[in-house]
């Protein structure tokens, strides 16, 4: 990273600091004269959104802190307090809220554009591997920070998460007595989810260092999946990618604000309004947006299990995507076959979501097991066969062929011409 | 790379493995306070039985008491619905085991087995599925028992797992009538 930077320090305090702690050319390294394929389309800029509602994340939610009580007696008021006393405390709860969602939004397009462009392949493997952990914390404090205002769903979706794990045979049982901190949810589960929903944010921030210091290290991958060959196909990150990416984030920020100010709970669950009550269980029980696809998943197999085991598996298998993958073209714009098969994965993953959202009856459990099976054998039995018997349209000899030739598939959105002059 | 070689270790060996095993005991030691400290406190053991006055529960009613944070269900059956319970053969259960934790392990999950001996009509039960612990809802259902809303499983009148996912037959917790109208639970 601070390998790619020109910097020379010029003024005596600089050289001072760069010749203990070079620290001015690691950023100017990373983030100014880092050179970036000059082709990269408006799907790239879902890394600095996401950077941007993570931090976003952090600042509202350590504000939060400062109002919030976690305690089953007063948990859910606090809520409230914060909502109706607070200055500005329902503004602040409102981004936190909507920005878990905004979240998932962002990672789940940023994910598909990943599967889209090969960018999971050699010699990107621990990139990838490194955002599949990010997305299993993101999942786990998403999963937590929804318990904390301590309404029924809040509840019942603790109990019904921390229930999967005494499918474990044999230690099961004793796995979610200890996570409990009792014999069922209550004030020590409360405690160590509100602990653990504060440290996490921080663990993903690290993570995300490393992610990033992983495909600097390989450099970026690209829309048409060719490595930059000469500076001709490359630019420098400040100010193209800068500009690109703050652009990209204020347009994402309209979106976000839309939910926080006008809709703030239309992704939320209007039981969570009731405080919890461990004697009654809401008739109808879904787990937030983000989580349904891979509760349809839990629910498609009639086996506790067995869902359980399918459900984590669904996860699991991106770990080894790389591997499981066998075509050498990255890009699946030269991939006429991927790219039909990566369309109806993503028609299925959507429908998974709405699966997931019915009841868990008739036409819908059905459905759901086909999707289920579709889900995995994209990975498991269509990736590694088309690896062998798809024939890739012809690459291009270099991004900037790419480029001036319009030909890619998917033409650069803001390439203007300041390389061929 | 085979070799027969069988010199003695040497006194550098020794304390390099001597050292590295106590610090992994060392290391193991450590770890368990801070894996165990999550485990139920004092407190929530201290919480381990109640004793309920079903005096005025009526046949065909049910009441509900919390006991270790949890709901149990203790309903006075009607005749019928203990001759429904009676009349389901053993095969037609997906659990056959009783899940009584008055009786020992391997008990037959007759109507019996799920209640307590010359108490038939009280059925005692710990109110959470056995599939992902959501709160089933009472004489509703497939088989006039209770019927989980979350994920569809249905107990017949015994609180028997009949239909859908759960795996196991509600749990009956170690209970026993101290008096004609009191129970004490834990």
């Amino acid at each position: 990273m601070a390998g790619h930077s020109n910097y020379v320090p010029q003024s005596a305090a600089a050289k001072w600091l760069e010749s203990r702690l070079p620290v001015i050319s690691l950023i100017r390294g990373s983030f100014v004269d880092f050179p970036t394929p000059k082709n990269l389309n408006y799907w790239w800029t879902f890394g600095g959104i996401l950077f941007f509602v993570l931090i976003a994340q952090i600042l509202t939610g350590v504000v939060l802190v400062m109002h919030y009580t976690p305690n089953t007696a007063m948990a859910f008021d606090s809520v409230e307090h914060i909502m109706r006393d607070v200055n500005y405390g329902w503004m602040l709860r409102y981004l936190h809220a909507n920005g878990a969602s905004m979240f998932f939004i962002a990672v789940y397009i940023h994910i598909f554009r990943g599967l889209y462009y090969g960018s999971y392949k050699a010699p990107r493997e621990i990139s990838w591997i490194l955002g599949v952990i990010i997305f299993l914390i993101m999942m786990g404090t998403a999963f937590m920070g929804y318990v904390l205002p301590w309404g029924q769903m809040s509840f019942w979706g603790a109990t019904v998460i921390t229930n999967l794990f005494s499918a474990i045979p044999l230690v099961g049982e004793a796995i979610r007595t200890w996570l409990w901190g009792g014999f069922a949810v209550d004030n020590p589960t409360l405690n160590r989810f509100f602990s653990l929903h504060y440290l996490l944010p921080f663990m993903i921030f690290g993570v995300v260092l490393l992610h990033v210091w992983a495909f600097h290290t390989t450099g970026n991958n690209n829309p048409t999946g060719v490595q930059p060959k000469s500076k001709q196909d490359t630019l420098p990150f400040h100010p193209y990618y800068t500009v690109k990416d703050l652009f990209a984030i204020i347009v994402f920020m309209i979106f976000f604000v839309w939910f926080a100010f006008y809709v703030p709970n239309y992704m939320g669950h209007p039981d969570n309004y009731i405080e919890a009550n461990p004697l009654v269980t809401p008739a109808h029980i879904v787990p937030e947006w983000y989580f349904l696809p891979f509760y349809a998943i839990l629910r498609a197999i009639p086996d506790k299990l067995g869902g359980v085991v399918a459900m984590f598996g669904a996860i699991a298998v991106l770990f080894v995507l790389p591997w499981l993958d066998r075509s050498k073209v990255r890009s699946g714009s030269y991939r006429p076959l991927f790219k039909q098969f990566f369309w109806v994965f993503a028609l299925v993953c959507v429908a998974l979501g709405y699966l997931g959202a019915m009841p868990a009856e008739g036409i819908y459990v059905t459905l759901s097991r086909i999707c289920t099976a579709y889900y995995f054998a994209h990975f498991l039995i269509i990736l590694p066969l088309l690896g062998l018997f798809e024939k890739p349209l012809p690459l291009p000899a270099s991004i900037s062929e790419a480029v001036l030739k319009g030909g890619s598939a998917h033409p650069a959105g803001a390439v203007s011409a300041p390389e061929t002059k | 790379m085979a070799h027969t070689d069988t010199a003695e270790p040497t006194r550098r060996e020794f304390l390099y493995i001597a050292t590295g095993a106590a610090g992994v005991v060392g290391a193991g030691a450590l770890a368990w306070p801070f894996i165990d400290q999550m485990n139920p406190d004092a407190s929530a053991l201290a919480l381990a039985s109640i004793e309920v006055d079903v005096s005025a529960v009526e046949e065909g009613q049910s009441i509900t008491v919390q006991w270790r944070g949890k709901p149990v269900f203790i309903r006075y059956r009607t005749a019928e619905e203990i001759e429904a319970a009676n009349s389901v053969p053993l095969s037609d259960l997906p659990d056959q085991a009783a899940r009584n934790s008055n009786l020992p392990d391997g008990t037959e999950a007759t109507d019996a087995n799920r209640s307590a001996e010359g108490k038939e009509p009280w059925l005692v039960m710990v109110g959470i599925c056995t599939h992902l612990g959501c709160v089933p809802l009472g004489e509703q259902g497939d088989f006039g028992g209770w019927f989980c809303p979350c994920h569809g499983s249905h107990y017949d009148t015994a609180g028997r797992i009949r239909k859908g996912p759960a795996p196991e037959n509600l749990l009956i917790p170690p209970y026993a009538f101290v008096s004609d109208t009191t129970i004490k639970i834990g």
